[in-house]
């Protein structure tokens, strides 16, 4: 229908996954008139938490899978995504900025997407796993009716 | 991710192209660099001018080749940075830990 820019994914966990979802976001940004620069952010953002879920949620297990829904409300974009995971904890997340993790090989995907999303909030997903719902208001849509 | 590695004079190349990102271009990436160093080189110069997108492993992993490279006396460099993966790298405030280069000659005179 004109205007329903929304999706929904259920991804195996593997990596190479990760670009399918770059695929549609980027289709829908591209239908919704997001700019190129806003675009790449958001691609940032989506890539680092899909890629949590299939890591360190599901542990790259064959039986579990990724879910990820996008929908717009008014001008605010919501992606979320879930897995099936034990679950996480954020506040055992440490800093990436501290000069003791300065040069650690990882624990910077959280702050990307902090970065360059304007809210990231983590919840527990009915029957296991963890939510990651990041929003990201959108300046300039094209009309969507 | 593509890579290539060639050499101008005592300085090791590797060219990126593509995606350095989880599951493929990080691992390629890694492996060049060992490769570059297990192979001898004392000056290595990654030349990121065709990297499209880089994510948080894809930075670990040029976190990764700086550390085991200083660690092992080998100079690392970073060279052609798109202004997408300066600011990535900025975000994390890393871009003041490689030193960087805007083009392949200025980089390549700096391992003089």
């Amino acid at each position: 229908m004109p205007g329903d820019h929304r999706f929904h994914l259920d991804l195996g966990s593997r990596f190479e996954n990760i670009e399918l979802v770059q695929v549609v976001l980027r289709d829908t940004l591209d239908q919704l008139g997001v700019e190129e620069d806003a675009r790449h952010w958001i691609d940032v953002a989506v890539r680092e938490a899909v890629a949590n879920a299939i890591k360190h949620g599901n542990e790259q297990s064959p039986d579990k899978q990724v879910h990820v829904d996008l929908l717009l409300e008014g001008d605010e974009l919501i992606i979320r995504i879930e897995d099936e995971g034990p679950g996480f904890d954020p506040v055992a997340v440490q800093d990436p900025l501290a000069p003791e993790n300065l040069l650690r090989p990882s624990g910077r995907g959280i702050f990307y997407m902090k970065s360059f999303m304007d809210d990231i909030q983590y919840s527990p997903r009915p029957g296991g796993g963890t939510v990651v719902t990041l929003r990201k208001r959108l300046a300039g849509l094209k009309s969507l009716s | 991710m593509r890579v290539t590695t060639r050499t101008n004079g005592d300085v090791t190349i590797i060219d990126l192209n593509g995606k350095i990102t989880i599951g493929s271009g990080d691992i390629a990436l890694r492996n060049a660099v060992h490769q570059a160093i297990e192979a001898g080189a004392k000056k290595v110069l990654i030349n990121l001018h065709e990297v499209t997108t880089i994510d948080s492993s894809g930075v670990g992993e040029l976190v990764s080749s700086y550390t085991t490279s200083t660690n092992r006396g080998v100079r690392l460099k970073l060279v052609n940075l798109p202004d997408k993966v300066a600011d990535i790298l900025t975000v994390t405030q890393l871009i003041t830990v490689f030193e960087t280069y805007d083009n392949e000659a200025d980089a390549i005179a700096a391992f003089a």
